[in-house]
């Protein structure tokens, strides 16, 4: 469904990003790894639309999106989290799931003053819609608390959650471990499985945590230095030479 | 007390003695044609060197009286109690409304016709504030011209009632309108800056349409104004003693009453609290809907909101367009009320304090907003006396707020929503 061919970006003299390709089967989980610095983030930037690549097409469901507006985008289905978590911090948690669906709701401005049973029934599936999103990521109790009280991994689990209440289609997840401990991780590791398994989304995950990669992922790809350097299922990369080498390098 | 603050302290003694001496010190007297310079009086050298001594010690001690300033927020002792459960103060603010309205409703009956006049102003500027804070509050765009929608509501009434006869009733809807347009128009190519740009910018627009009403004279009539604004009717009934317009009747031969002033002064202040409380009212739903969340959203998180499919263009300018609207609707009832326009009401200071209104109400917060409106609609009449006196206090006000409670009288709650667990 995701076909990114030969993506270049550069920032001034440097080149981020140098001819990735990638691609995203339905109902795949595709990971990114690399080391530090190679240009994970930069690829997840130019998909969502946040940069104009330099180089390169981007085509989701068959049309090329590279340089679309980034909130068009998102609206095609392609959703995304951060590196560094961002909610909207002095809204309540609630509001955060209802922020995201905001399409959902999308009647006049009169009905909505009005209090119409229309936008009545439409604003009570959002409601019934983000706790169920609650619920299923354990936020239930927070509900009514400002999202930027919560704590780190609730954070995270959060962002989740607003992604998909969007209902996407391909969920993009930048380093949805970092900051977690071992029990969140495994929690994390079963819901981005349950993702895939019972909301047929497709998930492109970029993650330092190998144990995490190599347990859920359908494909992993490697990035060194913005080159493509392996791809493959995660038995082949666990046994690639380049892999191996690019990694015992760096340590 | 370190010796930089013994240095520091006299330097801005010093600078106190340079630049107060000269103004004060010397005047200009006229004696028959030519005009002299007098020295200063004792008692004006005694003042400027007392007022030295001041910032001197003020300085001195600098250190330490910001300190218990800091303490203050402490001291109050409002400032750390816990909320009130969600519930208990909804019906707590609901009274407090409900007592409001009832209080403004008997006012007019009971007032005089100067302090009902006043009430109206109060009420003109708390639909104003209520749109600022929409464009301030809750989506964070510092609009520093925000006068400028007010001057095309007023205008397009005084206009349309010059040129086309156009009644009240009819202005009222298209004013809102065409403010809406200009903010609609303005804000297109404003909003793509940011953070003090945009206040810059939103100033200088503020400043460009006053100063086109003053130069538009064959238009506008420039400096001189437009008067013989009508007044509202009811039902085709006119205030004035006698009829002015063709197929009218008169208020007071209708109900067979005898003819008073203040029947107008009256109905004019039952209109503006009507259309104040449709503008909390409408401002209020908006905030609860997805549009209120969408400027909140863009405000907190831009880039997040972006992700999330927000269109960052059509979220700020809807915020500013119905901030606008709203202007709009304030300047068509100050034109009624006034029955003469003139770009002086229209100047910088209005935004200025139409923005403090919001920030020291408490951004985002309707209640504080009211109260904070009538506050510094009010206290100025109050204080007659010290008029000469009152831009300094308002100053001195503000930044005791900010020292004291930097969130506002009535800083802004989030309304807890229920949910239902879902199987
Ligand atoms: N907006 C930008 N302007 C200039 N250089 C940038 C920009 N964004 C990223 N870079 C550079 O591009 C390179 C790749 O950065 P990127 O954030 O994509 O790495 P990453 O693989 O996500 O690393 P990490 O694992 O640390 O998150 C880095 O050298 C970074 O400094
Ligand atoms: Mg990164």
């Amino acid at each position: 469904m995701l076909e990114v061919q030969n993506l270049s970006m550069r920032f001034g003299g440097l080149l981020a990003v140098d001819q990735v390709s990638l691609d995203v089967q339905e109902h795949e989980i595709v990971a990114i790894i690399g080391p530090n610095g190679a240009g994970k983030t930069t690829v997840f930037n130019c998909m969502s639309g946040f940069y104009k690549p330099t180089g390169g097409k981007i085509l989701f469901e068959g049309k090329e999106i590279q340089g679309k507006p980034d909130y068009k985008i998102s609206r095609l289905g392609l959703v995304r989290t951060f590196q560094h978590v961002r909610l909207f911090s002095r809204m309540t948690v609630v509001e955060n799931l209802l922020v995201a669906q905001h399409r959902h709701l999308n009647t006049n401005l009169l009905s909505g003053i009005l209090k119409t049973p229309n936008y009545r029934e439409k604003e009570q599936k959002s409601l019934d819609r983000a706790a169920y999103w609650l619920d299923r990521v354990g936020l239930m109790d927070m509900a009514n608390r400002d999202a930027g009280n919560l704590a780190y991994g609730q954070q995270r689990r959060l962002e989740i959650a607003r992604c998909m209440v969007t209902e996407p289609k391909l969920l993009m997840l930048d380093e949805p471990a970092a900051g977690l401990n071992p029990a969140e991780t495994k929690d994390l590791n079963q819901l981005i499985i349950s993702l895939k398994e019972d909301y047929n989304v497709s998930v492109v995950l970029i993650e330092h945590d190998m144990s995490l990669v190599m347990d859920i992922s359908d494909r992993i790809n490697v990035i060194n230095q913005g080159r493509p350097l392996a791809s493959g299922t995660p038995d082949e990369i666990r046994r690639n030479d380049d892999v191996i080498k690019a990694y015992l390098g760096e340590a | 007390m370190a010796a930089h603050n013994l240095k520091h302290a006299l330097f801005c003694a010093i600078v106190t003695l340079i630049i107060s001496y000269p103004i004060l010190g010397f005047n200009l007297a006229s004696e028959g044609i030519d005009v002299t310079l007098e020295g200063a009086k004792t008692s004006t050298v005694l003042g400027v060197l007392l007022a030295a001594l001041i910032v001197f010690l003020f300085q001195l001690y600098r250190d330490n009286i910001m300190g218990s300033l800091r303490q203050l927020p402490a001291v109050n002792p409002l400032a750390n109690r816990k909320p009130m459960e969600q519930s208990k103060r909804l019906k707590l603010e609901s009274t407090l409304l409900t007592l409001m309205i009832i209080g403004a409703l008997i006012w007019p009956f009971i007032a005089s016709r100067g302090a009902v006049d006043l009430a109206t102003l109060v009420l003109i500027y708390i639909m104003l504030a209520l749109g600022l804070n929409v464009v301030v509050g809750l989506a964070g765009l510092l609009d520093l011209g925000y006068v400028a929608f007010y001057a095309v509501g007023a205008y397009s009434f005084a206009l349309l009632s010059q040129y086309f006869g156009i009644s009240f009733w009819f202005a009222l809807p298209i004013g809102a309108l065409l403010a809406a347009l200009f903010g609609l128009v303005l804000g297109f190519p404003v909003l793509r800056l940011r953070g003090d740009y945009l206040a810059i910018v939103t100033l200088g627009f503020g400043e460009i349409i006053r100063i086109l009403l003053n130069n538009m004279t064959s238009l506008t009539g420039g400096p001189n104004g437009i008067g013989g604004i009508p007044d509202p009717t009811l039902f085709g009934m006119e205030f004035g003693r006698r009829v002015k317009e063709e197929g009218n009747t008169s208020f007071h031969e209708t109900f067979g009453i005898a003819y008073s002033g203040e029947h107008k002064v009256i109905f004019l202040y039952l209109i503006a609290l009507v259309l104040a409380v449709i503008t909390a009212i409408a401002i209020r739903r908006l905030m609860r809907m997805p549009v209120g969340r969408a400027w909140e959203a863009l405000r907190e998180d831009e880039i997040a909101a972006k992700s999330l499919g927000l269109s960052r263009t059509a979220v700020k300018l809807s915020a500013f367009t119905i901030g606008a609207f709203f202007a709009g609707f304030a300047g068509t009832v100050f034109a009624s009320k006034q029955g003469f326009i003139s770009p002086e009401s229209f100047v910088f200071l209005e935004s200025a304090i139409i923005l403090a209104i919001v920030v020291l109400g408490g951004m985002g917060s309707q209640m504080g907003v009211i109260l904070a409106a009538i506050a510094v609609t009010i206290l100025p009449e109050l204080a007659r006396e010290f008029s000469e006196y009152r831009m300094a206090i308002f100053g001195a006000a503000m930044v005791l707020m900010m020292v004291w409670r930097p969130q506002g009288l009535m800083p802004m709650r989030r309304i807890h929503i229920e949910l239902k667990r879902q199987e």
